[in-house]
């Protein structure tokens, strides 16, 4: 290449053969101390000596990696234990509001809260899902698939009823939980999940919805046992209550018959859905298939009481502004 | 004579916690009415929401000759009555449909002052009235409210107008709690959503919000001296703020959802109290006291900070 060739005679690799009595000549470079690789005007050159910069970087990289592993495999036994790569989860903010398990404040809350008549066992849940007005085909199957999964669930046509009187008559008819879908441009977007009798109201972004013929290496249908709940890693207070109402949409008694789970994965307050069925191939191998729609949620803010989005009091909203400022904290 | 801060409950008895002791020194049952409390007073004065005010003596008097002195309706969906420190007889009320009424405990058939609604908008409709909270103004006979549509109204009933004097629009979230700044040109408000603003009072302009808020403010409350304002809200967390600069100072995770919160008088937790506050019991009990929410729970645990 006829690039840079004046540049390449300034480098120089070590004092300059023959010449032992002057001053010793720099170990690597002989540029004046401000140049940088992307000071170079010329694009050409410029990508070349960063390529040049890039290669000698990796090169020290790996030899430096070589000489580790020596060190390690010479040390034997007494080498140090490897470091722990850091990872955001590893690096996560630790939340003041995370719940202790033996904490009876916490206890007390939950005793009283509004989900306690659901875990103390006195309401069976009944679920009613419906969508934003005017549902196209896409949505439609979802809600139809969703009802396969919840136990106990009803699909109902929105025919551009108010939320606010659809509460009422769903409060008089039993129903436990409205989840209502909401739809943009031909693709669920939205989850409105309110428990009902006065309970909080959740809404949360739903993205990457794919129904059970998008799904691979799918089982068959879902069957109607009542399939087991697993929810992970609702650390915080917050995710604690959310935890409590995706936990309030099943029924207590598992039938283990069916093998069938639902997961609720909370990872860096994303909520990742999953409906699996599993069998145990010998003492420690499991075999799954996933089964059944899955979904990821983002809660956007969790209200007190039912559907009221204008006179709502609100026990936490996502502020973008000032809750996303740091990429290690995380809510859930 | 009982002295310390007033709690009333959603099982309808107010009971007293005496700071000194540190526990609950008396309790009352005070029925009448429907709904939970909406304001305490000294003297013990009890406000539910279907309206009914009564008046309660003390807590010396045994349960059965416990009767109220004095009852007023004040009218359905009340949402606040507070009662003016500076002039214990006088109350004020505020709901849902329901506007400002300044009563005399000592004549209950009449308000002393009743509020007018503020003119037809600008397509000529009805403004709903929503007072959520309000606020006597030390020093004067103005009361400030804070309205569920998002409206903070000053009124004077030292003047012949009903209508408000200033009527300022804050945002759109229903404002759920108020509080006077000393110096009396301008006070906090604080929203359902989380948005706490300091508004003045002269022309009726946002001068600070106050930021880190979650969830739905419910209480708040300045420091007589210094400029500093805590705050407390569904998202359990106290916060305290500077007034100054808008600056949050302290965040406190308390783990249940707060309703109310207070400032103690006691500036220095090291000295003791003065003499002559121990002998003035009846000028004490200036202590607001606590209202219950209409959540499914039996007793509130309400946090006391000193700053």
């Amino acid at each position: 290449m006829k690039t840079s060739s004046g540049i390449e005679n300034l480098i120089s690799y070590g004092p300059v053969p023959g010449d032992g009595a002057g001053p010793p000549a720099p170990e690597r470079v002989l540029f004046p101390p401000t140049f940088s690789v992307s000071e170079i005007k010329n694009k050409q050159r410029r990508h070349f000596m960063f390529l040049r910069w890039k290669q000698q970087q990796r090169k020290e990289k790996l030899a430096l990696k070589k000489k580790r592993r020596k060190e390690r495999e010479a040390l034997g036994d007494k080498a140090p234990p490897k470091a722990v790569p850091k990872t955001i989860e590893n690096q996560r903010v630790y939340d003041e509001t995370t719940v202790d398990p033996n904490d009876e404040e916490v206890a007390f809350d939950e005793a009283t809260d509004e989900f306690a008549p659901y875990f103390n066992r006195q309401t069976v849940p009944k679920i009613l899902i419906t969508t934003s007005d005017r549902p196209r085909g896409r949505t439609v199957r979802f809600c139809e698939q969703l009802a396969t999964v919840i136990p106990n669930s009803h699909v109902y046509y929105r025919r551009g009823l108010a939320l606010k009187r659809i509460i009422p008559q769903c409060i008089a008819r039993d129903f436990t939980d409205l989840i209502v879908i909401n739809e943009d441009r031909k693709i669920p977007n939205g989850l409105v999940l309110s428990h009902l009798p006065d309970g909080p109201t959740a809404h949360f972004r739903m993205s990457s919805v794919r129904l059970r013929k998008e799904i691979k290496r799918k089982g068959k249908e879902p069957t109607e046992h009542v399939p087991e709940v697993i929810l992970n890693n609702f650390t915080t207070r917050l995710g604690h209550s959310i935890g409590r109402m995706f936990a309030a949409l099943f029924p207590h008694n598992p039938q283990f018959i069916g093998r069938q789970v639902a997961t609720f994965h909370n990872q860096r307050d994303y909520i990742f859905f999953r409906f699996h069925r599993y069998i145990f191939k010998s003492e420690k191998k499991v075999g799954i298939q996933e089964l059944g729609p899955r979904f990821t949620l983002k809660l956007r803010s969790l209200q007190k009481g039912t559907f009221d989005s204008k006179f709502g009091e609100y026990e936490w909203i996502h502020k973008r502004r000032e809750m996303d400022r740091s990429r290690r904290k995380f809510h859930l | 004579m009982l002295w310390g801060l007033l709690v009333g409950s959603l099982d309808r008895s107010v009971s007293v916690f005496s700071t000194e002791k540190g526990k609950f020194t008396g309790e009352r049952l005070c029925p009448g009415g429907d709904g939970a409390f909406c304001g305490l007073g000294v003297s013990i004065v009890t406000a539910v929401e279907s309206g009914l005010v009564r008046v309660w003596g003390d807590f010396g008097v045994t349960p059965p000759q416990f009767q109220p002195l004095q009852e007023l309706q004040a009218g359905p969906g009340l949402c606040r009555m507070r009662q003016d420190p500076t002039r214990p007889h006088l109350v004020g009320t505020g709901g849902k449909e329901n506007g400002l009424k300044v009563w005399d405990l000592q004549r209950p058939q009449e308000p002393l002052f009743r509020a007018k609604n503020v003119r037809n908008d600008w397509l000529d409709l009805r403004v709903p009235v929503w007072e959520r909270d309000l606020q006597f103004l030390p020093g004067s006979q103005r009361v400030v409210t804070c309205t569920g549509h998002g409206q903070v109204r000053l009124y004077d009933p030292s003047t012949p107008q009903r209508r408000p004097v200033l009527d300022a629009a804050v945002g759109e979230a229903p404002l759920t709690a108020l509080a006077l700044i000393p110096g009396d040109t301008s006070v906090v408000v604080g929203s359902a959503r989380g948005d706490v603003a300091v508004i003045d009072l002269r022309k009726g302009r946002v001068l600070r919000a106050l930021k880190g808020f979650a969830g739905g403010v419910r209480g708040l409350q300045c420091h007589p001296r210094l400029p500093l304002v805590a705050s407390v809200g569904l998202d359990r967390f106290l916060r305290v703020h500077q007034l100054r600069d808008g600056r949050l100072r302290d965040k406190v995770y308390l783990k249940s959802r707060l309703t109310c919160v207070l400032l103690s008088t006691h500036l220095d937790w090291e000295e003791p109290p003065p003499q002559k506050e121990v002998k003035d019991e009846e000028g004490d009990e200036l202590w607001d006291a606590l209202e219950s929410v209409p959540t499914p729970r039996k007793a509130k645990k309400r946090k006391i900070s000193g700053v």
